[in-house]
């Protein structure tokens, strides 16, 4: 059984069927490229996944487990994180916190332990240093660590966030537009970086992207959406050549 | 019949809340402020006409005129030299300016008239109507007042759909940097909406002191933040809100004068706009926003 | 680590900043350098960097603008110094007394901290300063027509006047409506004020680095990216909101064992009372809980330190007030002042240069 099974999900926005029918089947492992013009629906499809939107109709399944309907919370907690095609970082906090706030529900003491400092602060502290270092280390971040978020260069602004997500030790990771604003040496390595992120954490990876040099570089299978629908889906190579799809891109 | 009465002098305050209300709700549609100051403005309207009126011994007409050209180039002027330079900045640091203004405000004239209330006299000399056999009395006052709310908020509306000015105004108040690409001048229009909202306040403090005639330099403090209120309950940067927000703060407030605690009236009156503002976030005609994800 | 020194160097000046200021005060009054004037102003300075620190919490720190801190410590005062009056015969010393009114003080305010954000705390902005305010004028209206009274049947409540509560001989009336309470011991002391302050400090800086600050400011920062990582929004926001109360309820308890009469007049818990927090918040820095102390000891002293100006002290206020947030805050002041800095900086380089 596939990872993550979408069946049949569908949300309309004041009688515009923004996302309609939508399923996908993800399995672990995989690298799955969700692309489609501008304004197919595919953040919309993020959204619906991770709970912000709630789908009027159609069921999500995580490693068997139905996560239709649930909160934003709950859905991360169960193993989604992601990233913002509009990068949302904790801007007035450093490098370092914007993943140790990843790390907040791996690593656990009270408000009051807080407060008093008493020693199990100190040591679940130093635990989550370390561990958030290692992640800085892997989007080679670890020297920027005590920066804050908004004094980070556009690209590593990028990578901050798919740290922060990875700390909340996720299942499954959805990166929205992970190249966009990228000159192509910043787009190579950051190929580099997602595949080795799959690898080095048994990772299963949905991405939205506009770059078919990074799409068909990277991506197993693809989904591609047009007016809120599937047009098709399939083996990269199969549905980049598919008359549809570059018919839906550039037109008739 | 008193159930009558209470109300028709409800509407009467309520109409000096929306009127008072629609300045704040103009500024905040077009600045995306909280002008604190605004309801120290009626007091210094008051004042004006306190000073013409009654020092000078000129008859009333002369009193609200002057009120109103001073307090528009006072609004401006407030505009322009505090609250222009921070155009950008956070909207915290803009109300803590606003403050700052008020306080302004209200020490300059405490040194000019003292902190002992001045007795007012009523620049309308409309006589009262008795009704059913003299068991309803509504007073001259009371009818100017619901009479100049209508004309104003019937003239607000036609100048806003009809004017250049106007259109002006909505555009800046939907999108600053789009009105801007089509040409409006939006420190213009910004500056004519604090104009007019200073204007009403001028107007506002020539009706308020009439219905309660007695004057201080902190005067219009709690009728500021009460059209204030208003102006959220309606929905702030609605027009048409301000209007019935205003006015059904006023009834709320008298009726609960009169029926249930005079001591207790505010805290009525707030706990409403908290209801309000539970079930609709906006305010009642308020429109809703959407963070796009 | 590098920054958790840093963090710890930062707090140290901050405790010492206060501890200096108790010392010098104390070294001035003993040495009788201190007029009496200055001498009634402690306590209340106490008080208001209790204020500004914990409204920091709330604005600076949760980033949600609250008109209601007076509020508060409105129920913070009311509940503690009832305390105390009923507890008279019960608990004879005055100091334990004080010690368990501030703790009750604060817990009450607390709880109303609680009561009010959970439903208030799904506002944003605007609306939640507007609905904020509301509630701390409905606070103060309700006390003012509270009226308690105990005889040996036990409490009685009225909302209409002492009379009403039907005491018998031995009653006394706790709570006078807009009177409020009278006969509170004067039990606050500059030195208890300062411990207070110490405490406030202790609980805000150390929750701020923690885990818990991290989440509130996740939400501060970025409100959709703190819950797709799983931080619990409603859970943090309320946390910080009823710390926030529950420290203005201690500053209220001290604000009433500080005067023998207590009422909720508008000047003292109505709405100005809010503003002026949060000017000391705003001017001392979002976020920046030396800037509140200092702002506060600074903005309290200013109109008193102008009292020879008499009649202007306020207008002087009020024009500093605009005068500070322009030159802070106007994006054409910041842009000057950035040019200003980097010509020093080059000057200093050159210079230098020169030097070497």
């Amino acid at each position: 059984m596939a990872m993550l099974d979408v069946r049949n999900i569908g949300i309309s926005f004041g009688g515009l069927k923004a996302v309609d029918d939508f399923s996908v089947a993800i399995e672990k492992g995989q690298l799955y490229g969700l692309i489609g013009p501008n304004g197919a629906g595919k953040t919309t499809v993020f959204n619906l996944l991770t709970g912000v939107y709630k789908p009027d109709n159609g069921s999500i399944q995580l490693d068997g487990r139905n996560l239709t309907g649930k909160s934003t919370i709950e859905i991360n907690k169960a193993g989604i994180a992601r990233t913002f095609q509009n990068i949302r970082l904790f801007k007035e906090l450093s490098v370092l916190d914007n993943v140790k706030a990843g790390l907040h529900n791996y690593y656990s003491y009270s408000a009051v332990t807080g407060i008093l400092r008493l020693p199990k602060y100190h040591k679940v502290e130093r635990e989550m240093n370390e561990r958030a270092m290692e992640l800085l280390k892997v989007f080679d971040l670890d020297k920027e660590w005590d920066y804050k978020a908004s004094n980070l260069p556009y690209g590593k602004q990028r990578k901050l966030e798919i740290a922060r997500a990875l700390a909340t030790d996720p299942k499954l990771l959805l990166l929205d537009e992970p190249a966009a604003g990228m000159n192509p040496n910043e787009t190579a390595e950051l190929m580099d970086t997602i595949r080795f992120v799959r690898d080095e954490f048994d990772m299963t990876i949905l991405l939205i992207e506009h770059d078919m040099k990074l799409v068909s570089g990277i991506c197993e299978k693809l989904t591609v959406l047009n007016f809120g629908q599937v047009l098709t889906q399939g083996e990269t190579s199969e549905v980049l050549n598919d008359k549809r799809v570059i018919t839906a891109y550039l037109g008739e | 019949m008193s159930f009558l009465s209470y109300l028709i002098n409800g509407i009467s305050l309520g109409s000096i809340y929306a009127i008072i209300a629609l300045g704040y709700t103009m500024v905040y549609g077009i600045a995306r402020m909280l002008n604190f100051a605004h309801g120290d403005i009626i007091m210094v309207g008051g004042f004006v006409i306190f000073t013409v009126v009654s020092t000078l011994s000129l008859p009333p007409a002369l009193g609200i005129l002057a009120a109103v050209v001073l307090c528009t180039i006072l609004g401006v002027v407030i505009e322009r030299v505090a609250y222009k330079p921070l155009r950008g900045a956070s909207s915290l640091a803009v109300l803590i300016t606003a403050i700052g203004v008020s306080y302004l405000l209200q020490n300059v004239a405490l040194l000019i008239f003292g902190s002992n209330a001045r007795q007012f006299t009523s620049v309308v000399n409309v006589p009262g109507l008795k009704l059913a056999d003299g068991a309803l009395t509504i007073s001259g006052v009371t009818m100017v007042t619901i009479v100049t709310c209508i004309v104003i908020m019937a003239a607000l509306t036609q100048f806003i759909n009809r004017t250049k000015v106007g259109q002006a105004m909505l555009a800046v108040s939907e999108d600053k940097g789009a009105a801007t690409l089509m040409g409006i001048d939006v420190n213009r229009t910004i500056a004519i909406t604090f104009a007019i909202g200073s204007a009403l306040a001028a107007v506002a403090g020539a009706l308020l002191c009439s219905t309660y005639p007695s004057l201080t330099p902190y005067t219009g403090s709690m009728p500021g933040i009460k059209a204030f209120v208003a102006a959220v309950f309606g929905g702030i940067g609605s027009i048409p809100g301000a209007f019935i927000g205003g006015v059904l703060l006023g009834v709320i407030e008298n009726l609960s004068k009169a029926y249930i605690s005079s001591q207790l009236s505010d805290a009525i009156v707030f706990s409403v706009l908290i209801v309000v503002l539970l079930v609709r976030p906006t305010g009642i005609l308020g429109k809703k926003i959407m963070e796009k994800v | 680590m590098k920054s958790k020194n840093k963090i710890l160097v930062q707090n140290s000046i901050t405790y010492g900043l206060v501890i200096l200021c108790w010392i010098l005060a104390e070294v001035l009054i003993r040495t009788g350098n201190m007029s009496s004037l200055m001498k009634g102003l402690l306590v209340p300075l106490c008080i208001y960097v209790i204020l500004a620190v914990s409204l920091n919490l709330t604005v600076g720190i949760l980033g949600e603008l609250s008109l209601g801190h007076a509020g508060f410590m409105c129920v913070g005062a009311f509940s503690g110094a009832f305390f105390t009056k009923v507890m008279e015969t019960v608990i004879p010393s005055v100091g334990l007394r004080f010690f368990l009114a501030l703790l009750i003080g604060a817990a009450v305010a607390g709880i109303f901290g609680i009561l009010i954000g959970i439903p208030v705390l799904r506002l944003k902005g605007d609306y939640l300063a507007i609905v904020t305010l509301a509630f701390g004028e409905i606070i103060k209206n309700l006390i003012n027509v509270m009226y308690v009274g105990k005889d040996s049947t036990g409490f009685h409540f009225s909302t209409k006047d002492t009379l009403s509560l039907g005491l018998d001989e031995s009653g006394v009336v706790l709570i006078k409506g807009a009177q409020g309470i009278t006969g509170t011991p004067k039990a606050a002391t500059f030195t208890i004020g300062v411990l207070l302050v110490l405490l406030t400090l202790f609980i805000v800086l150390n929750l701020i680095n923690s885990r818990t600050g991290r989440a509130i400011m996740s939400i501060r920062d970025n409100r959709i990216a703190a819950e797709s990582i799983g931080i619990n929004i409603t859970k943090y926001k309320l946390m910080a909101f009823a710390i926030s109360a529950a420290l203005a309820g201690v500053a209220g308890v001290l604000y009433a064992h500080n005067l023998s009469s207590l009422a909720a007049t508008p000047k003292s818990f109505g709405y100005n009372m809010s503003i002026m927090i949060l000017v000391f918040v705003v001017l001392g820095g979002l976020g920046n809980i030396r800037g509140s102390i200092i702002a506060a000891v600074v903005l309290t002293m200013l109109p008193e330190l102008l009292r020879g100006l008499n009649d202007y002290r306020m207008l002087i206020y009020a024009v500093v007030l605009i005068v500070m947030m322009i030159f802070n805050s106007s994006p054409k002041a910041i842009e000057m002042r950035a040019v200003f800095m980097e010509k020093l900086r080059k000057n200093r380089k050159s210079t230098t240069k020169e030097a070497a």
